[in-house]
């Protein structure tokens, strides 16, 4: 059994106090969605979490790892705003970099990776062809890799049409019956079970 | 060790896949070193006296020319992000891309410079002494390049202030080598100098992308 603690948690951005004293606990087999405008601090909640920013104050521990441990970042897996490819690299030369980056695992299976997100065939195209729904399903393959444990998604779902909604749900669901848990932001509707919902 | 020569070998593709990015660097060095006996004097004498002092200004501009690709363009797409969460040790990733960045600017420089050095009429010793000095300083300059290079990073437009925090700390370096190869033609000695650059290599390697990770850590606050 899982769990994230994310304590009493304060966050500035120059002159404005995006939030403060934010605490809240997830246990694997649950989705947190974070709502609230733009501007609200959703995706400095999430960069927090995934340890990219410093919170004000507060504390992050994931079953006994603190924040910025090596365990704690090979169990952690954040997909931000951006695609994170690299135009001039194919498909998959992307993936082995990010994969080599953000997780362990010795023969990672890429091809079936992109079969699942849609893009067999795609293996070698250079990502800088592509359109941004498919760069995003190539960053969004990494879910089918990763064994990290909590998954953290800064709107996933932009640029998907309505079958790539549904199959990072899925994905998603499947993640969480591992016993897995996952964030995200999102201003979409989605469908997923055993969600819960915090509002910034 | 192994995410070390994954991120060199994917930089080293990456700008063989797009060759300006570091071509134009070399065209910089190549064809204003070649301007200098058209501007001053084509007179053998005037050109060998100044010869060490323009190889190496124009080196280091090429390479501060160069320097403001090493991370932005990672940073511009979510890739630097990436790397700074993630499991392996942020210098070493860093020291990787630094790495590659001085395969792509400082060692063809060196490759060039007895070609330069012969149209600026060096003497062979005096090319093998600059030859030399540019080997022991150019990692210098990568690595030094890289501390500023993470501080700009999440500036836009930030070539000039690059420049101002760089600058300075090349001097040292710029001082050293020409009064190496300026010496050498003279026949004096140049081990002193060359001490001197090969203890700034060993500093900079040790300290650089230690300093370059938390600089970079900062920036992306």
């Amino acid at each position: 059994m899982s769990k994230l603690s994310v304590n009493n948690l304060s966050c500035q951005r120059g002159y404005n106090l995006l939030f403060e004293n934010l605490s809240f606990e997830l246990n694997s087999g649950e989705v947190l969605r974070i709502s609230g405008q733009n501007g609200s601090g959703k995706t400095s909640l999430l960069k927090i979490i995934a340890g990219l920013n410093t919170p004000e104050q507060g504390s992050i521990v994931f079953n006994q790892t603190i924040l910025n441990s090596e365990k704690y970042q090979l169990e952690t897996l954040y997909l931000g705003h951006y695609a994170a490819l690299s135009s001039e690299l194919s498909c998959i030369e992307n993936l082995e970099y990010l994969t080599n980056l953000s997780t362990e695992i010795i023969a990672p299976n890429f091809h079936n990776a992109l079969k699942e997100v849609g893009l067999k065939n795609y293996e070698h195209e250079l990502s800088g062809n592509l359109s941004a729904g498919q760069k995003r399903r190539i960053a969004l393959s990494l879910l089918f890799i990763s064994q990290s444990k909590v998954w953290l998604l800064d709107e996933p779902f932009t640029a998907l049409d309505s079958n790539g909604v549904k199959i990072i749900e899925n994905q998603i669901e499947n993640h969480c019956t591992r016993g897995g848990l996952c964030i995200l932001t999102t201003h979409q509707d989605c469908n997923i079970k055993n969600l819960k919902e915090i509002s910034l | 060790m192994n995410i070390f020569l994954t991120t060199l070998t994917r930089d080293l593709k990456m700008a063989f896949r797009n060759p300006s990015s570091f071509l134009n660097p070399l065209m910089f060095f190549v064809i204003s070193i070649s301007l200098f006996p058209i501007a001053i004097s084509p007179d053998a004498e005037t050109l060998m006296n100044i010869a060490p002092g323009i190889i190496w200004v124009i080196t280091m501009l090429s390479v501060l020319l160069s320097l403001n690709s090493l991370f932005h363009y990672d940073y511009n797409n979510g890739v630097l992000e990436q790397i700074v969460i993630s499991h392996h040790a942020l210098p070493l990733v860093l020291l990787a891309k630094t790495t590659a960045h001085w395969i792509l600017s400082g060692l063809p420089i060196i490759l060039l410079s007895p070609l330069l050095g012969i149209a600026l009429f060096l003497d062979s010793k005096s090319i093998y002494i600059l030859m030399l000095t540019l080997c022991l300083a150019t990692p210098c300059l990568s690595l030094i390049g890289s501390i500023g290079a993470s501080l700009v990073v999440s500036i836009k437009n930030s070539g000039m202030l690059l420049s101002l925090l760089i600058l300075p700390l090349y001097i040292p370096i710029l001082i050293f080598a020409t009064s190496a190869v300026s010496q050498s033609q003279f026949n004096l000695p140049i081990n002193g100098q060359l001490y001197f650059l090969g203890s700034i290599l060993i500093f900079s390697l040790i300290s650089a992308p230690f300093v370059s990770a938390v600089a970079l850590k900062i920036s992306m606050e």
